[in-house]
């Protein structure tokens, strides 16, 4: 079952990956490791039959979303948190408003469970109702994109141009005009 | 073949990861980063029930996430930069009065 098996090593990578992302103290690993999640969630969505979208996110998110950030982790300069302050404001070690944000991050993960056990097609593969030329056609996508999805399509670039200008207004030195 | 649910877990498990990166780390940048995690856990799930229903709008919604975190990128690492500017930290904690 070679599929299988590119499934739980693709798996395995992004969950390693992001347990790693939150683990690390410098934020330029951390960035690096995103990157190879990103990676191995382009894999899976090649298993998914979405090449369009796989191909979207080396390019979107590893490419352009990630060198931003990486960027901005080079400009301020500040590869690690104070080992002092990070044992000072661990969560854990907090009274009251950080405790229940715990608490509630804990309760999603029960829900999440509880959810997911409810589900009773534990068995029957993701693929048996349709094949996979229809679902992987980028003609069809960019027809469906441009006709029954245009005003989205729009008013995303509408939101884009936003964030745009106030990525501008928000990082201008004061005093500049 | 792979199940949907196996793809629904992964994507459950991506999230958790996520949501705990945000409430246990102390670094506006890794929390920014462990947005991303939970937005690409969703976009997983999304592009998971597209491909079991047999159309194209969970692919399509996908982009849409897609360009709303980099819209989200773009303004949140602005303010990183901003707050930065002013306090000269990255701690969330820092940053808990409204005017300086």
């Amino acid at each position: 079952m070679p599929e299988t098996i590119t499934f739980y090593l693709f798996a395995a990578l992004a969950i390693g990956a992001s347990v790693l992302v939150i683990g690390q103290r410098n934020p330029m690993y951390s960035v690096m490791l995103l990157i190879a999640s990103f990676g191995a969630l382009s894999g899976l969505y090649i298993l998914l039959d979405a090449p369009f979208v796989a191909i979207a996110q080396i390019i979107i998110y590893a490419g352009a979303i990630m060198v931003l950030f990486l960027f901005v982790v080079m400009l301020l300069n500040a590869p690690r948190e104070d080992a002092a302050e990070w044992d000072r404001t661990h969560p854990l070690r907090q009274p009251g408003v950080t405790r229940w944000g715990t608490l509630l991050a804990g309760l999603l993960i029960v829900q999440l469970a509880w959810a997911l056990g409810k589900m009773t097609d534990l068995k029957a593969p993701v693929a048996t109702k349709t094949d996979a030329a229809t679902v992987s056609s980028v003609t069809e996508l960019g027809r469906s994109l441009f006709t029954r999805h245009t005003f989205a399509f729009e008013a995303t670039s509408i939101l884009i141009l936003v964030a745009m200008v106030g990525a501008v207004v928000l990082a201008r030195r004061e005093g500049d005009q | 073949m792979i199940p949907l649910s196996y793809y629904l877990v992964l994507s459950a498990i991506l999230f958790s990861i996520g949501t705990a990166g945000v409430f246990m780390r102390r670094n506006l940048i890794t929390i920014l980063l462990s947005i991303e995690i939970m937005l690409n856990a969703v976009n997983l799930s999304f592009v998971a029930f597209g491909r079991a229903a047999g159309d194209l709008d969970g692919q399509i919604i996908t982009f849409f996430v897609m360009t709303v975190a980099a819209a989200e990128a773009a303004v949140g690492l602005a303010l990183v930069i901003a707050l930065f500017r002013h306090k000269e930290s990255l701690n969330p904690d820092a940053f808990s009065t409204l005017k300086w």
